[in-house]
């Protein structure tokens, strides 16, 4: 009778865990203040650098950053200040793989997240913009 | 019985062991939780699906 029972609680964890794993599988977290916070620190960041997208000053990298490819579409007086822009979006963007991974528990999935953000932002980008293809090689979209 | 018990045991253990070591990266899960942020920081997604880059409307707080 001990063991029936015994059998049944070790059953119950058992569906337990795997029902929480599997609900791992579907949802990554994401909502913590960390991630907020990079999400509306970048949200607030793009409306300056839209214009840069739009221009071909800047692009979006294979690795999920960003990078000026063509200074020249930049105004001299401006320079610094994208080349800033471009420098506190890449923070941000190092930062949230790396808070995503350990919002999860997994630091060593970061690399992986990164690689899915590099993806997922050349995907959404709009027409016009420029990203690096497989090659590294600039490409229009 | 003690047998079984054993058994049983050791076999819990193992499939707990399968489903606590998860080793392999959740690609979709990702891919969703990707589009969700990039729609937020990119304003794809706005209520009324109009003008994404709009600074000087009034956004209810």
């Amino acid at each position: 009778m001990r063991t029936f029972n015994l059998m049944r609680f070790g059953w119950l964890t058992l569906l337990m865990l795997f029902a929480g794993n599997l609900w791992a599988q579907a949802n990554l977290e994401i909502n913590t203040p960390a991630i907020a916070a990079l999400q509306a620190s970048m949200q607030k960041r793009h409306t300056e650098l839209a214009p840069f997208y739009a221009n071909g000053a800047i692009g979006l990298t294979r690795e999920g950053y960003i990078a000026l490819r063509e200074a020249n579409a930049v105004a001299l007086p401006q320079r610094q200040q994208v080349n800033g822009l471009v420098a506190a979006d890449n923070a941000d963007r190092a930062a949230l793989y790396r808070e995503i991974a350990r919002a999860n528990g997994k630091p060593e999935w970061e690399n992986d997240i990164r690689t899915t953000f590099a993806q997922r932002w050349i995907d959404k980008a709009a027409g016009g913009w420029y990203f690096q293809n497989n090659a590294g090689a600039w490409t229009r979209k | 019985m003690r047998t079984l018990t054993v058994i049983a045991g050791l076999g819990y253990l193992l499939l707990q062991g399968c489903v606590t070591i998860n080793i392999y990266f959740p690609a979709a899960a990702a891919e969703k939780a990707a589009d969700k942020i990039i729609d937020e920081v990119w304003q794809l997604k706005t209520p009324n699906q109009t003008a994404p880059a709009a600074p000087t409307s009034p956004q209810p707080k």
